[in-house]
């Protein structure tokens, strides 16, 4: 009997899954493993992220910014450029097309805010898939518009009812889904989360990112950053983004986890700053739980970061003392929204404004010579709505 | 001594029952298992609730959610198992989740089960590639990882079977615990597999609830597995429930009887 399974980062990740999905597994890992170095998947691919997606995104160097907050200057990886609007399609053109190879004809997946279910619901209708979602109920009336836009593209939406009716239970239910119909059926898992293969997957679909990034920053200012943020729920963007950049080692990476209304409150879904190490939604890893290992519910203005757990090679960064992890409040994220849209020009996701925040505290205290990348990990219109309610505006009709 | 999972199976075929600790309260919980006992039950599983049990259809799952608005927690569920121990020496096992098993600490989990009696745990979401990081100390406590195999695990089952502890628990259908009218796997090539590898006992779960359908299944096993049914008399009588769930019970084993 081997003691240590596989998928590991350190003591994190492996497949904390019923046996019913491990055959499925494992046939998921061995057809990754052909498919990502097979050339005509690798070139159907790059096709689809760049003359689909509108890759490469842009690298933009936010002048205004920059000089307003007197320190390092701030550049942003414009994921929020991509077709349907985040980094999240990156992932479902490789996860479906990967899908499609493997002889499957439907997709299932979780969603939190809509983002990862709307880019899934796209890729379905482009790749002619059956399409369900399954949304916490409290997010599908949150949310209401990303649910109409995934039935428009020919998705099923599920209100998810059970437990606390938000994105942890969306993927208790996708799972239990999967489970019970794995033939024809993939579970397009939308972070770097999940039993393995699915945070390799994952973060090798997003690695784009920093595959771009660290290129275009090298041909725009000869050096590389001297800090790479990215906000963090499950974690794919910052996984994606900090990927090619863990062998430089003067790279500081850091993710921003959403505090909330404030770790003092418990009101939050800092699970680096909070969370302890157990196992849960197929890994080891770090999650908010109380003293008996009962999941905790979470809060976050940001649906996309609302949360419990972490992706395991994050708990791995963190622990190596690679990447470090810092908590953004619901406050601080929501004045990074509007501080980007004024100065900018950006109305950026509430998810990325965590991010921002963080970049907006430590650009002062660094040099002018010095520079800090941040992924805009997406676009903010789904949070206009949102962020008028927390400023006391109702826009409803 | 308290009887072991195998003692289960020493008077022919076995009618395993589940039941969700604490729901509607712990003290139910016991006068539950003490009239499942009396009613022909060979062994109870006492389940563990878990705020996220990704393995249960809708009847355990919002068990689960009463046991724990109710305040059930580890520590109180073996609070009340060494009570039971008082009254009874039936075979015992815990079925939960692992995170609350490794988040309570393996050691000193599996040693508040022997303490208690409680000679196997079944955890839905520990499958054979990660059973060994808690399998060893489970043993040196002399409890059981009771592994499961699915209508999935095909060549896999060979390999589980063949390292079973204590019996080996069948799934019988796809995805997840509950009521089904038809169970359509074909159970009997899985337990010509399972038979090849191992002589532990072997017993079929997910989806029974009616006599016929326990003795369909018996017939190809050693014993059948019911949760969810009786789960769902404990959800409609709550700590009136005793009698229910003895009269069905001993209906389900009353079937299986002689087979």
């Amino acid at each position: 009997m081997q003691t240590e399974s596989r998928g590991r980062f350190g003591a994190f990740g492996g497949q904390y899954v019923p046996e019913t999905l491990m055959n499925e597994l494992i046939r998921l890992e061995e057809s990754y493993e052909y498919y990502k170095n097979d050339p005509e998947f690798n070139a159907e691919l790059t096709r689809l992220l760049n003359d689909y997606a509108g890759r490469p995104s842009l690298l933009y160097h936010a002048e205004r910014m920059s000089q307003d907050l007197g320190g390092a200057q701030v550049y942003l990886k414009r994921e929020d450029l991509n077709h349907t609007g985040a980094h999240k399609i990156n992932n479902c053109l490789g996860q479906v097309l990967l899908a499609k190879k493997m002889g499957k004809t439907r997709v299932i997946a979780e969603t939190g805010a809509g983002q990862h279910g709307v880019a899934t619901a796209t890729v379905a209708a482009l790749m002619d898939m059956e399409c369900e979602i399954f949304m916490g109920k409290e997010d599908t009336e949150r949310q209401r518009l990303n649910v109409y836009r995934m039935e428009l593209l020919g998705a099923k939406v599920h209100a998810v009812t059970s437990g606390t009716q938000v994105l942890k239970d969306a993927v208790n239910e996708t799972m239990r889904e999967w489970a019970g119909r794995v033939h024809d059926t993939h579970y397009v898992l939308g972070s770097v989360m999940g039993p393995h293969p699915f945070p390799t997957i994952v973060r090798d679909f997003q690695a784009v990112i920093s595959k771009e990034a660290r290129a275009q920053f090298l041909e725009a200012t000869g050096e590389l950053p001297d800090a790479v943020l990215a906000c963090v729920g499950g974690g794919s963007n910052a996984m994606g983004m900090f990927y090619h950049f863990i062998g430089d080692e003067g790279v500081q990476l850091i993710g921003c986890e959403a505090a909330g209304r404030g770790i003092e409150t418990g009101q939050h879904a800092a699970t680096m700053a909070t969370g302890t190490v157990g196992v849960f939604h197929g890994m080891k890893s770090y999650f908010c739980q109380n003293e008996y290992g009962q999941i905790s519910p979470v809060y976050s203005i940001s649906a996309g970061l609302d949360y419990p757990g972490i992706g395991p090679e994050h708990a791995y960064l963190r622990d190596s003392g690679r990447a470090q992890y810092v908590p953004v409040t619901d406050e601080e994220a929501v004045e990074a929204f509007e501080y980007l849209a004024r100065t900018e020009g950006i109305i950026c996701a509430i998810e990325s404004a965590h991010a921002l925040a963080h970049a907006m505290k430590i650009a002062p205290k660094m040099g002018k010579d010095q520079s800090i990348l941040v992924c805009l990990s997406g676009r903010g219109d789904k949070d206009v709505a949102a962020i008028a309610k927390y400023r006391g505006i109702d826009l409803s009709e | 001594m308290s009887k072991t999972i195998k003692n289960a199976f020493d008077h022919g075929k076995a009618f395993i029952a589940f039941i969700t600790a604490g729901d509607p309260d712990l003290e139910s919980t016991k006068r539950f298992i003490l009239e499942m006992e009396r009613a022909g039950a060979d062994l109870i599983e006492i389940g563990i609730p878990f705020s996220d049990p990704i393995a249960e259809g809708i009847v355990i799952q919002e068990a689960d959610i009463r046991a724990l608005k109710a305040g059930t927690t580890t520590d109180r569920i073996f609070d009340m198992v060494a009570e039971l121990r008082k009254e009874t020496d039936m075979p015992l096992a815990f079925m939960g989740y692992l995170n609350p098993v490794f988040y309570y600490g393996y050691d000193r989990f599996f040693s508040r089960c022997r303490d208690v009696g409680v000679s196997g745990v079944i955890i839905p979401d520990l499958p054979y590639e990660e059973k060994g990081e808690c399998s060893k100390v489970a043993a040196s406590y002399g409890v059981d990882v009771v592994s499961l195999v699915a209508p999935t695990s095909k060549e896999r089952i060979r390999t589980i079977a063949s390292e079973a502890e204590g019996f080996l628990y069948v799934v019988s259908s796809m995805g997840v615990t509950g009521m089904r009218s038809e169970i359509t796997t074909d159970i009997a090539s899985m337990m010509h597999e399972i038979r090849e590898a191992s002589d532990v006992p072997a017993a079929i779960g997910f989806g029974i609830n009616t006599p016929e359908q326990a003795a369909e299944m018996a017939r190809l096993a050693d014993g059948v597995i019911v949760g969810s049914a009786i789960v769902k008399i404990a959800a409609q009588y709550g700590a009136e429930a005793a009698p229910h769930i003895y009269e069905y019970v001993k209906k389900m084993k009353d079937a299986i009887r002689g087979l």
